[in-house]
C-alpha cells in the first residue's frame, strides 16, 4: 500500500476546504437560521377554494394583530394568484405557497424569495426584500406547454408607505 | 483480449450511444434559436418541448447507457484479458435497452411525452415512455450483472492478485448504477407504471419526488466516471508519464461510488416535502463527494506535470507548454479538466444549501450542467472513442489534425454557449421555457446572451457532425493499413503488488453503502406513509 506524502498532504488540505464549505453553512443554518423552505406541511390541493386559508377571499398580504406579514399566493396554470401584490421593503415577510395543479417553482428574480410549489404540500418562505422596485414573479419549473408564461407581479414599497397605506386590520388582500 | 465478440458489443453500444448524441444536438441548436425569439416562425412550445424532452432523454440516458455499457465490455476484456461472460446474455441486454429506447422515442417525437427527461408527475406522459425508459434501465443492469460477474470470476481465478484499475472503476460503476437506478425504478414500478396506465387514480408527488431524487445525484457520477476511468487508466501513459498512485484512485472511485448516494436531497433543498435535518445531512454528504473529485484533479495533474518534465520542461509552468498537446486523449483531458474546473466551482454554489436559492431551477442550472456534463464528461467520451476505435476496428484513426480541431471545437463551443447561460440564470431567467415574454425591462437584458448561446450551439453541432465523420471514415475506411496497437494501461508510478482487501472487492462497499442508504433515506421515504398526504390526479400539459 502506497500513498505518495504529496498526495497525502492534498488529501489533507481538501478535507480542510471541505470542512470550512460545511462549517459556514451549518453555522448559518444552526445559528442564523438561513434554511431552505422546509416546512413539511400537507394540504389537500384540490379543495383549496374550500380551505380556511387559502379560499380566494384569503389570499394576498395580510397583516395580523402583531404586525406579522403573511403573504398566501395559489399557483395554478398559468399564473400566481393574486397576480398582482404589493408588499413593504425591508420588513420580514412569510411567504405561503401552495399549488391547485401541478409541480411549480416560484422565483423572485435578484431575491431569495424561491421555492418549488408541489402539490399536496404548503410551501412557507421568510425572506425580506431591500430595495423597492416592481419585480415580476416566475414560474421556474416545466408544468406545462404554457410555462413561459406564467409570472405574476409584485411591487416593493417603501415601508412608511406601506404602513400608512394599509391599516393595522386584517385581510387587507389585493391590496388597494 | 479483443475478440470478435468484445469488437462487436462495444461497437454497437457505443454506435447507438452516438447516433443518439447527433440527433440530440441538432435538437439542442434548435432549442437554443427557438427560445432566442429571433424567428417568429419557429416560435411553438408545443415543438419545443417535445424537442428538449427528447433532447434530454437522448444525452442524459441513452448517449451515457450505451457508451458505458460499450466501453464497460471493453475494459473488462481487455483489462482482464477475458472473454465476455455470456455473450448471448449481453446482446439482450443490449437489445432491451434499444428497443426501450424507440418505444419511449416514439411518443416522444410525436409529441406525447413533453414531460422532460425529469419526468415529474402529477403531469403524465404517454405509458409507451415510461414503460419505454424502464426498459432501457433494465437492459442495462443485465451489463451491471456481467461485469460484476467478470470481476469476481477473475478474482477467484486471481487469488490474492490485484483487480486492475481499470476494471475495478467500471465494477464499481456497475455497482453504482445499480444502486442508483434503484431509486427511479421503484418510482417507476410503484408509482409511475399503475398510474400511467389507468390502474391508479392517483399519485404521491412528494414521494416520486424523493424516490427521483434519490437517483438524481448519483447518476451523474454514472455518468463521470468513465472519464476518470480514462484519466486514471490512460492519460498518464498517453502523456508519456505514470500514473501517480495506483492506491490513491482506488480510494477516489471508492468515495465517489458511496458517498455520490446517500446525497440527492441537494436537488430538494428548495422542496417543502422534506425537513431541514435530512437536507443539511445530504449537503454534508455533497461536500464529502467533492473530496474525491479533488483528489482525481490533483492526480490527473501531477501524471501531466511529471510528463512534462520528463520531456524537458523546467520552471514553475514550464512543463505545461512541453506536453502532447496533440495526443488527442491529453488534448482531451486539459480542456476537460478546464471546464471541470470552472464547473466544479459553479457546483459549489448550487451546493451551497442557502446561496442555492438564488439560482435554483434558473438558466444557471443547465448552463452548470452543460459545462460539466457535455462539457468535461462528453468531451472525455470523444477522447475514449478515439482512442478505442482504432483499437476496434483495426483501422487507423483517420485524422489527428481534425480529431485535434474538433476537440478545441467542442470546448470553444461549449465556453461560448454556457458563460452566457449562467449569466441568464443570475439575471433571473427560469430554465426549460420557450420564449421570453415575460412583460418586464428585465427581459430585455437577456436578449444579447441569447444571441450568443445560438452562436456557441453552432460551433458545437459542426464540432458534434465532425466527431461523427472522424469515427465514420476510420471505421469505413477503404485502405488496407491495418491498425495493430493493443490497448495501452498506464503503469504507477511505485506499481502495488498486493493492496487491501478493502481496495480490491465490492462487498465491503455494498454494505456500507446499504446503511447509508438507510440512515439518509429511510425516514424520509417512509414519512410519506405516516402522514397524512393528499395524492394528485395526473394532468395533462
Ligand atoms: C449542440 C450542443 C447543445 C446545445 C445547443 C444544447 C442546448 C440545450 C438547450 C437550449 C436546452 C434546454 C434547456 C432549458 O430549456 O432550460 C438543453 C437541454 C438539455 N441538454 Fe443540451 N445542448 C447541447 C448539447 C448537449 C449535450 C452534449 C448534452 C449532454 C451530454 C446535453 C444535455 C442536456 C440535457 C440533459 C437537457 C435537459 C435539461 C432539462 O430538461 O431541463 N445537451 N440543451
Ligand atoms: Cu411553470
Ligand atoms: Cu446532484
Amino acid at each position: 500500500m502506497h500513498i505518495d506524502p504529496l498526495e497525502k498532504k492534498w488529501g489533507q488540505i481538501v478535507l480542510v476546504i471541505c470542512a470550512f464549505f460545511v462549517g459556514i453553512i451549518l453555522f448559518e443554518a444552526l445559528f442564523h437560521s438561513v434554511n431552505a423552505p422546509s416546512n413539511v406541511e400537507t394540504i389537500d390541493s384540490t379543495k383549496l377554494h374550500l380551505s380556511k386559508e387559502f379560499a380566494e377571499d384569503k389570499l394576498g398580504v395580510s397583516r395580523d394583530d402583531k404586525g406579522n406579514i403573511v403573504v398566501r399566493m395559489v399557483a395554478g396554470r398559468y399564473s400566481f394568484f393574486p397576480k398582482e401584490i404589493e408588499v413593504p421593503a425591508e420588513t420580514k415577510l412569510t411567504f405561503r405557497w401552495v399549488s391547485m395543479d401541478v409541480l411549480h417553482g416560484v422565483h423572485i428574480p435578484m431575491t431569495n424569495m424561491s421555492t418549488m410549489v408541489v402539490p399536496g404540500f404548503v410551501a412557507e418562505v421568510e425572506t425580506s426584500f431591500p430595495t423597492p422596485g416592481d419585480y415580476p414573479v416566475l414560474c421556474n419549473e416545466y408544468c406545462g406547454l404554457g410555462h413561459d408564461q406564467m409570472w405574476s407581479r409584485i411591487k416593493v414599497v417603501e415601508k412608511e408607505k406601506w404602513l400608512a397605506q394599509h391599516s393595522a386590520s386584517k385581510g387587507g388582500n389585493k391590496n388597494d | 483480449m479483443i475478440d470478435n465478440t468484445v469488437r462487436k458489443l462495444a461497437l454497437g453500444n457505443m454506435s447507438v450511444a452516438f447516433i443518439a448524441f447527433i440527433l440530440a444536438c441538432f435538437m439542442g441548436e434548435y432549442q437554443v434559436l427557438e427560445r432566442s425569439g429571433l424567428f417568429e416562425s419557429l416560435d411553438s412550445p408545443t415543438v419545443y418541448f417535445a424537442s428538449v424532452s427528447t433532447h434530454g432523454v437522448l444525452m442524459a440516458y441513452v448517449l451515457t447507457t450505451f457508451f458505458i455499457m460499450g466501453f464497460g465490455y471493453f475494459t473488462a476484456s481487455t483489462a482482464l484479458n477475458k472473454p465476455i461472460w455470456n455473450p448471448g446474455l449481453a446482446w439482450a441486454g443490449f437489445w432491451t435497452s434499444l428497443i426501450g429506447t424507440v418505444l419511449a422515442a416514439i411518443p416522444l417525437l410525436t409529441g406525447k411525452a413533453s414531460v422532460l427527461y425529469t419526468f415529474y408527475p402529477p403531469i403524465q406522459a404517454h405509458h409507451l415512455f415510461y414503460l419505454g425508459a424502464t426498459l432501457l434501465v433494465v437492459g442495462s443492469w443485465v451489463w451491471c450483472a456481467i461485469m460484476i460477474v467478470m470481476f469476481l470470476q477473475w478474482k477467484q481465478e486471481n487469488p490474492g492478485k490485484t483487480v486492475p484499475l481499470a476494471m475495478f472503476a467500471t465494477t464499481f460503476n456497475a455497482m453504482l448504477w445499480l444502486w442508483t437506478s434503484a431509486g427511479v425504478a421503484l418510482e417507476s414500478v410503484f408509482l409511475i407504471l399503475p398510474w400511467s396506465f389507468g390502474l391508479t387514480d392517483t399519485i404521491d408527488v412528494g414521494l416520486a419526488r424523493t424516490l427521483f431524487a434519490w437517483t438524481l445525484h448519483p447518476i451523474v457520477y454514472f455518468w463521470l466516471i468513465p472519464a476518470y476511468t480514462a484519466f486514471y487508466v490512460f492519460v498518464p501513459k498517453q502523456a508519456g508519464s505514470y500514473l501517480f498512485s495506483d492506491e490513491a484512485a482506488r480510494v477516489a472511485f471508492i468515495v465517489l461510488v458511496v458517498f455520490s448516494l446517500p446525497i440527492g436531497f441537494h436537488h430538494l433543498y428548495m422542496d417543502p416535502e422534506q425537513a431541514k435535518g435530512w437536507k443539511l445531512l445530504h449537503m454534508v454528504g455533497t461536500f464529502i463527494v467533492s473530496t474525491p473529485t479533488l483528489l482525481t484533479g490533483f492526480t490527473v495533474i501531477a501524471a501531466l506535470e511529471i510528463a512534462g518534465r520528463l520531456k524537458g520542461g523546467k520552471g514553475l509552468f514550464g512543463w505545461i507548454g512541453t506536453l502532447p498537446w496533440t495526443n488527442p486523449m491529453v488534448l482531451a483531458t486539459i480542456l476537460s479538466l478546464l471546464m471541470l474546473i470552472f464547473g466544479g466551482f459553479g457546483g459549489i454554489i448550487n451546493a451551497s444549501y442557502a446561496m442555492n436559492a438564488m439560482i435554483h431551477n434558473t438558466a444557471w442550472v443547465p448552463g452548470h450542467f452543460h459545462l460539466i456534463f457535455a462539457g468535461t464528461t462528453v468531451i472525455m467520451y470523444f477522447a475514449i472513442a478515439y482512442y478505442i476505435w482504432p483499437i476496434l476496428t483495426k483501422k487507423p484513426l483517420f485524422s489527428k489534425k481534425l480529431t485535434l480541431l474538433q476537440l478545441w471545437t467542442w470546448f470553444i463551443g461549449m465556453s461560448i454557449l454556457t458563460t452566457p447561460w449562467h449569466v441568464l440564470g443570475l439575471l433571473g431567467q427560469p430554465r426549460r421555457i420557450s420564449t421570453v415574454v415575460y412583460n418586464n425591462l428585465l427581459t430585455l437584458s437577456w436578449q444579447p446572451y441569447e444571441l450568443a448561446m445560438i452562436f456557441g450551439g453552432l460551433v458545437l453541432l459542426s464540432s458534434a457532425c465532425l466527431f461523427l465523420y472522424i469515427l465514420f471514415k476510420t471505421q469505413f475506411n477503404a485502405s488496407t493499413e491495418v491498425y495493430e496497437h493493443a490497448v495501452e494501461y498506464a503503469e504507477a508510478l511505485h506499481p502495488s503488488e498486493s493492496v487491501p482487501e478493502y481496495l480490491n472487492d465490492i462487498k465491503l462497499w455494498n454494505k456500507v453503502i446499504a446503511v447509508l442508504m438507510a440512515i439518509s433515506f429511510g425516514y424520509p421515504i417512509l414519512q410519506f406513509f405516516l402522514m397524512n398526504t393528499y395524492d394528485s390526479s395526473a394532468w395533462g400539459y
